[in-house]
């Protein structure tokens, strides 16, 4: 219970935490949503590649707008570019820094799809499956055009009656996916060896510019939320002003229009403070209803001068 | 326990976050919704267009509405919208806000199950396999049918077990094709729901940050304000009961005194805090009188000043006021013993 809480509280402490947090299970969302998926290639001849394709590129963009949509700094840093100067000058190497952490940080959910895709195959398998060259693979070396794009298109499904049994589907199958994994290998050897470099390197250009940008752009994360909060601690306190001097404001009234004689002896009673004069079916009926047909105006200056 | 607890306090602490929470629920729940919901095609010519478009169309409308019920502030909206004038302006722009905010929230659970049924292609399959192109799928050798018996054929697609129209087009590369039209459906409605909201949230820093923000302060205002209000009420509210009940009592063990007539006695000055709190109630016969007349006779909703001081029953000093005079002789006439 007590690590859970620890857990939690760290990653409330640091936005930045709070981003990784995110950015992590975006990754493991896209995972799941594509062993969610059914995919069922066409197996046609002309929507082969719009379907593989388009499940292979379609889904990386939306995660990665997700992923700049779900990332609160992305409005911070929007925020901080469009302000108008005012007294405080804007630094542009603050904005580049924040941008590029957004950025990072948003396509690492697109990549692993894109990852998962390519070492899983089906989808290379249904784009290119049309594509193949029917002279390399015996079973198709001597059909006529048309029967042999209708064979290669139907490769990806496995059941269909027309090609269920044939070696040359289960030839072309291995030899795509084969690709498809080399390809996806390779692409994220590429990227590991690449995020590896650039924070190796990192420090040797520029180390000072960078410490000052990201202790900027941690400063106007902060500043803002301390600022939300602030409002929201100052509309409370206005809130109970107003209502205060509402009620004030009633008992007024009811002792200018009431003939009662004062009250003697203010004995023991806290309760009689808590009551503020109000103490009668229909006194309580005029407050709720004044609170509703004339809500008191937005201004407490006059209670602080009492 | 404690975990939920604090899962629960984090949320609440919020009122965004517990929206956010509440948005995120109803997302999940239209998920569960759409796989425990057991899906049958019809397989009747006509009746398979409406049975899959209703069963697109029909829930997320349902959950919209839903996601406006579940959001306490819909109420907040409409007092604020209806309300006089009164002393205070009312803003438009502040209630576009609140409008937007909540409508903004109430769409995620339908986009959620319009693009879990659209991914999963079964209600596309169902409503369009009549209009399959018999031309680019169907098999060269079959004998003519009328429409209408072709018809009757390609709308038991969904349902293999009674598919009868093998010659005419293979019920694999049927339902293979209608999933695949499906898939993109959904894929473009996903892409399209995310580009909006995309520029939704980054347009608007651009435009109308200023006004934004005093949107944002005055309806968190208009929540807190409401709520305090309620409190302060129900604060007003417990000490009149309070004081209406002392009062009450107070009344009973003078008036059942007065009808007695003997001598009052009077509170031996080291009674202490029991005998205080027994407001001259001292037995068995008086307190089934006061029960009895709570229950038949409430007291007015009408406090007067304290003419007595609390611990015991004399009716000596200080005067009462006029109003509340007439209803105690009332009740004392009723009740006395005499």
């Amino acid at each position: 219970m007590d690590r859970f809480r620890m857990i939690f509280q760290y990653f409330q402490s640091n936005s930045e935490s709070v981003m990784n947090g995110i950015c992590g299970l975006l990754a493991l969302a896209s995972v799941k949503m594509y062993t969610s998926l059914d995919f069922s290639c066409p197996c046609l001849p002309q929507y082969n590649m719009a379907y593989g394709l388009g499940v292979m590129f379609v889904p990386p963009i939306i995660l990665f707008l997700c992923g700049l949509i779900l990332n609160r700094q992305s409005l911070v840093m929007l925020e901080e570019w469009r302000r108008p100067a005012g007294h405080r000058k804007k630094d542009l190497a603050v904005i580049r820094y924040m941008c590029s952490s957004i950025m990072q940080r948003a396509m690492v959910a697109p990549v692993v799809w894109i990852i998962v895709t390519l070492l899983d195959g089906k989808c290379l398998i249904c784009a290119f499956s049309g594509s193949m060259d029917p002279q390399k693979f015996v079973g198709f070396a001597n059909v006529s055009t048309e029967q042999v794009q209708q064979l290669l298109a139907k490769v990806p499904c496995k059941d269909d009656e027309l090609v269920r049994n044939n070696a040359s589907r289960k030839a072309v199958s291995r030899y795509l996916r084969c690709c498809s994994q080399a390809l996806g290998w390779s692409i994220l050897l590429i990227l590991i060896i690449a995020a590896f470099l650039a924070r190796w390197l990192r420090p040797c250009f520029n180390q000072a510019t960078l410490l000052q940008a990201r202790h900027w752009s941690n400063y106007i994360d902060i500043e803002q939320k301390i600022f939300e909060e602030t409002c929201c601690e100052h509309s409370r306190l206005f809130a109970h002003k107003c209502i205060l001097h509402f009620f004030e404001s009633m008992q007024q009234e009811i002792k200018l229009h009431s003939f009662s004689l004062p009250r003697e002896g203010d004995g023991a009673e806290g309760e009689e403070d808590l009551l503020q004069g109000i103490t009668d079916q229909d006194q309580v009926n005029n407050l709720l209803k004044t609170w509703y047909y004339e809500k008191p105006p937005l201004d407490v200056s006059q209670a602080h001068q009492r | 326990m404690d975990k939920f607890r604090m899962i629960f306090q984090f949320f609440q602490s919020n009122q965004e976050s517990f929206m956010n929470g509440i948005c995120g629920i109803m997302a999940l729940a239209s998920t569960q919704m759409y796989s425990a919901f057991d899906f049958n095609c019809p397989c009747l010519p006509h009746y398979n267009l409406a049975y899959g478009l209703g069963i697109l169309l029909v829930p997320p409308f349902i959950l919209f509405l839903l996601g406006f019920v579940l959001n306490n502030n819909i109420s907040m909206l409409a007092e604020e919208w209806r309300r006089p004038r009164g002393r205070r302006g009312k803003d438009a722009a502040v209630l576009r806000y609140m409008f937007c905010s909540m409508a903004q929230r109430a769409m995620i659970a339908p986009a959620v199950w319009v693009s879990v049924t659209l991914l999963d292609g079964k209600c596309i399959t169902c409503a369009f396999c009549t209009s399959v192109p018999l031309q680019t799928l169907g098999n060269a050798s079959h004998p003519p049918l009328s429409q209408g018996e072709v018809q009757r054929v390609l709308a038991r697609i969904p349902c293999k077990e009674i598919y009868n129209g093998q010659q005419l087009v293979a019920n694999e590369v049927a339902v293979r094709y209608l999933r695949c039209i499906s898939q993109a459906l959904g894929w473009c409605f996903v892409l399209l729901m995310t580009t909006l909201a995309f520029l939704v949230r980054s347009l608007r820093p651009c435009f109308s940050q200023a006004a934004f923000l005093k949107s944002r302060y005055w309806s968190h205002y208009i929540d807190i304000e409401r709520k305090l209000f309620d409190e302060t009420c129900a604060e007003h509210a417990r000490s009149f009961a309070k004081v209406c009940i002392q009062q009450f009592f107070e009344g009973m063990s003078t008036d059942l005194v007065a009808a007695r007539c003997h001598l009052p006695r009077k509170a031996p000055a080291d009674a202490g805090e029991a005998a205080e709190k027994l407001l001259g109630i001292t037995d068995q016969g008086t307190m089934n009188l006061a029960l009895k007349s709570w229950h038949r006779c409430k007291p007015p909703l009408h406090l007067h000043p304290p003419a007595l001081p609390t611990g015991n029953g004399w009716a000596g000093e200080g005067q009462p006021p006029r109003h509340p005079s007439a209803p105690r002789k009332e009740t004392a006439a009723y009740y006395s013993w005499v």
